[in-house]
């Protein structure tokens, strides 16, 4: 099975602006993470086809994609903390209701 | 020379000195320590004084034949601007400042001995020590001035002082209006001082009073080769910068028509009116121009008759003024305008050098007995207003027995400026007549006529105050003589008074020897072709004064009613405050105040106005920018991105 490396890239370019979407359009900060991480995932994608095609004798796209999911981890505790305490501030966890920074 | 050099600056530096530890320990001592305090250093300072002034006249090492020279016993650089422009603080020595340094030193100890009756038990008494400090500081600092510019500055100072001792009692708006008046008047005055000033050493290129002075052949050198055949609007340059010099001189010294500060200054604490409204700081005017006579005789003759003019308007103007008022400071206040007018003519009819400067020799000598006697007058008002806790003659009248001591000083002073011999200041105004009679006749008559008034409103004084009859609702309680350290100063100056009149009467002290235009002493014989006349002005005035006030009859009303419109014009001071008030309010502040003040509001502030205002509206419309929306942020993030991505395509 052959599969061409144009489609890889559609995949990944249709994760990402999933991704995108999800961060500007939804309103729950969890369902914004999880769309972080769809970004993130496009980029893995990204990482281990280059490293497939272009080197294959090569590990660096492999251990790149596992550094991003590791720290992808650590930052999804990190936002996972955040978004507990912004609950406990406001009682929900809409990105509307964060807006402390404006004006 | 050395000697006197070294004692010289501590005549400035204790009475500042004085000011200064009064002025910010005062209210942590008790009121009577500063009293003396203050007296003391003040003592000391008039010691040191009277021997400058000793020395420089009798030791003969100022003299070269009879003339005396010009001393400067320090001279150090103050200020340098560049290298022309060097303003230095000073101390000129010559007969002028000498006796200068006689009349502030003695008038201003007797007064500081007699606020200490005067002002007993006052809120402010440390303050208003600080404050004689100050004014005495000042005062010696302009006379001792060895340019133009330090003159200057004193010249300032003195106002300051003025200004901080008639607002003394500050919590009355009278007092507090007064200041502000003498202030502005006097302020406006000395603007056109400071132009004079800049226009004279613009083209001598120095404030020196040394080189300004200096006569060769008939003419200021310095003054003639750098500013003759200079004219603006058709007047030559001299001319006009001497002129706006007097006329800071005029506001200091209330020639008219800015004498309406002084009268109001009376509501200033009567030592304070003593020292500065009668006797030393109001001739600072007529020293500034004896000091610049040799510029005034020799380059602007015509300045110094229009300063003849006007001071023998002044002094007729005061003298009808003081006729007709009621409140007894003010009339020793128009009669203060109007001797100091006399100086003026004195000076104004004067030429230079020898026979010639009388004129000049009289002005000084009428400032010396003048000051004198005008101290002596003041604060024996402030005794009678002591007594009888009032200024207006209604509520005084036959105080003569109660008050033995203020009532022959004060006789004394009054015959002293009535010119009846052999008081002192019958052989000053002797002189300024003869002086007057022999360059312009016109001002010769309305000076012999003003003698004859200033004897009447004197005597018309006297008799209110010491005779006349007791006033009808009786004194506020019974008056009583006043302690010795006000009644002391009283009869000091009574003494000098008398001492210096006889002295000059059997021809053992001539004031010619000591001061004269060019410094060289010349003989003077007592003119009787015109003394004798000015005897008998004085004494009609006081018999018609006599006639009129000896006792309470229907007599003053009577000679009223002849002279109604007359008699209420000069009650009002002829309206000038009223003119004064018009033309400020209606036509400065309305026509043209007004206008400005309309156009700096509207337009200048307007336009900075709007500037903010446009700036504060687009921000309010544009700061919705900063939502605070995480979400908005990306969004206007990734439109970038995508924006700049596409725009780099199609590069």
């Amino acid at each position: 099975m052959n599969i061409p490396v144009e489609s890889y890239f559609i995949l990944s370019t249709l994760l990402f602006f999933i991704g995108v979407y999800g961060f500007v359009a939804r309103k729950n900060l969890i369902s914004i993470l999880m769309s972080v991480e769809l970004i993130l995932n496009a980029a893995n994608i990204n990482f281990v086809v280059a490293n497939r095609f272009i080197f294959p004798e090569q590990l660096e796209g492999h251990i790149y994609s596992l550094f991003v999911i590791a720290i992808a981890a650590a930052e999804t505790a990190v936002a996972i903390s955040i978004i507990i305490n912004v609950y406990r501030q406001k009682k929900n966890i809409d990105a509307k209701s964060i807006n402390e920074l404006k004006y | 020379m050395e000697q006197l050099a070294s004692l010289a600056p501590y005549v400035l530096i204790l009475p500042l000195c004085m000011f200064l530890i009064l002025g910010l320990f005062g209210k942590k001592m008790c009121p009577k320590v500063s009293g003396i305090l203050g007296t003391t250093v003040f003592g000391i300072v008039s010691v040191l004084c009277y021997y400058i002034a000793f020395k420089y006249f009798f030791s003969g090492d100022y003299q070269i034949g009879d003339t005396f020279q010009k001393v400067t016993l320090f001279n150090m650089e103050w200020l340098r601007m560049n290298q022309n422009l060097v303003i230095s603080i000073g101390f000129l020595l010559d007969p002028l400042s000498a006796i200068m340094l006689i009349v502030i030193s003695t008038v201003s100890l007797m007064v500081h001995i007699y606020s200490m009756g005067y002002m007993h038990g006052e809120g402010g008494f440390q303050r208003f020590y600080a404050i004689l400090s100050l004014f005495s500081f000042a005062m010696l600092g302009l006379v001792v001035a060895t340019n133009i510019f330090q003159m200057y500055i004193f010249w300032e100072l003195v106002g300051v002082s003025s200004f901080l001792l008639i607002s003394f009692y500050y919590f009355k708006h009278s007092a507090v209006r007064a200041a502000k008046k003498a202030f502005i008047v006097t302020r406006f005055a000395d603007m056109f001082f400071l132009i004079g000033i800049l226009i004279l050493s613009y083209y001598t290129k120095t404030f020196d009073f040394g080189p300004l002075t200096q006569v060769t052949d008939g003419h200021v050198e310095i003054v003639n080769s750098t500013m003759s055949g200079v004219t603006l609007l058709g007047f030559p340059i001299i001319s006009i910068a001497v002129f706006l010099i007097f006329l800071g001189g005029a506001g200091k010294s209330a020639m008219f028509p800015l004498h309406i500060w002084l009268p109001d200054a009376m509501e200033g604490p009567t030592p304070a009116s003593a020292l500065i409204h009668a006797a030393t700081m109001v001739v600072a005017g007529v020293y500034l121009v004896a000091r610049l006579f040799p510029i005034y005789s020799f380059e602007a003759p015509h300045v110094l008759e229009i300063i003849a003019y006007i001071g023998a308007f002044t002094s007729i103007f005061a003298a009808v003024i003081a006729c007709a008022q009621t409140d007894i400071k003010r009339v020793l206040a128009f009669s203060t305008i109007s001797q100091i007018a006399y100086m003026m003519v004195a000076l104004g009819v004067s030429g230079y050098g020898g026979v010639d400067g009388l004129g000049y020799t009289a002005s000084m000598w009428h400032l010396f007995t003048h000051a004198m006697f005008k101290a002596l007058l003041f604060m024996a008002a402030g005794a009678i207003i002591h007594a009888v806790h009032s200024n207006e003659m209604d509520a005084m009248g036959n105080l003569r027995k109660k008050l033995p001591i203020t009532h022959i000083t004060f006789l004394i002073a009054c015959l002293a400026i009535a010119g009846i011999p052999p008081f002192s200041g019958f052989f000053s105004k002797d002189e300024i007549l003869v002086a007057a009679f022999e360059t312009n006749k016109w001002v010769f008559a309305v000076e012999y006529f003003v003698a004859g008034l200033t004897a009447f409103y004197m005597f018309r004084l006297y008799y209110r105050i010491f005779w006349f009859g007791e006033p009808e609702n009786g004194y506020e309680h019974e008056p009583h003589e006043a302690p010795l350290n006000m009644t002391f100063p009283l009869m000091f100056l009574a003494a000098v008074t008398v001492i210096t009149g006889i002295s000059w009467a059997f021809g053992k002290f001539s004031f010619t020897e000591f001061i004269s235009s060019d410094y060289s002493s010349y003989e003077i014989h007592t003119h009787w072709n015109i003394a004798l006349p000015s005897i008998g002005a004085g004494l009609v005035g006081i018999l018609i004064a006599t006639f009129l006030y000896l006792e309470k009859t229907g007599r003053p009303n009577k000679a009223v009613s002849y002279i109604k419109k007359p008699y209420i014009w000069a009650y009002n001071k002829f309206y000038i405050d009223e003119i004064y008030l018009y033309v400020t309010n209606n036509i400065i502040f309305q026509r043209i105040c007004q206008p400005i003040a309309w156009f700096d509001r509207h337009i200048i502030d307007g336009f900075m106005n709007l500037l903010s205002w446009v700036t504060n509206k687009t921000s309010e419309e544009t700061k919705e920018v900063q939502s605070g929306y995480v979400q908005q942020y990306a969004w206007v993030f990734i439109m970038g991105v995508i924006t700049i991505v596409l725009l780099s395509i199609n590069l």
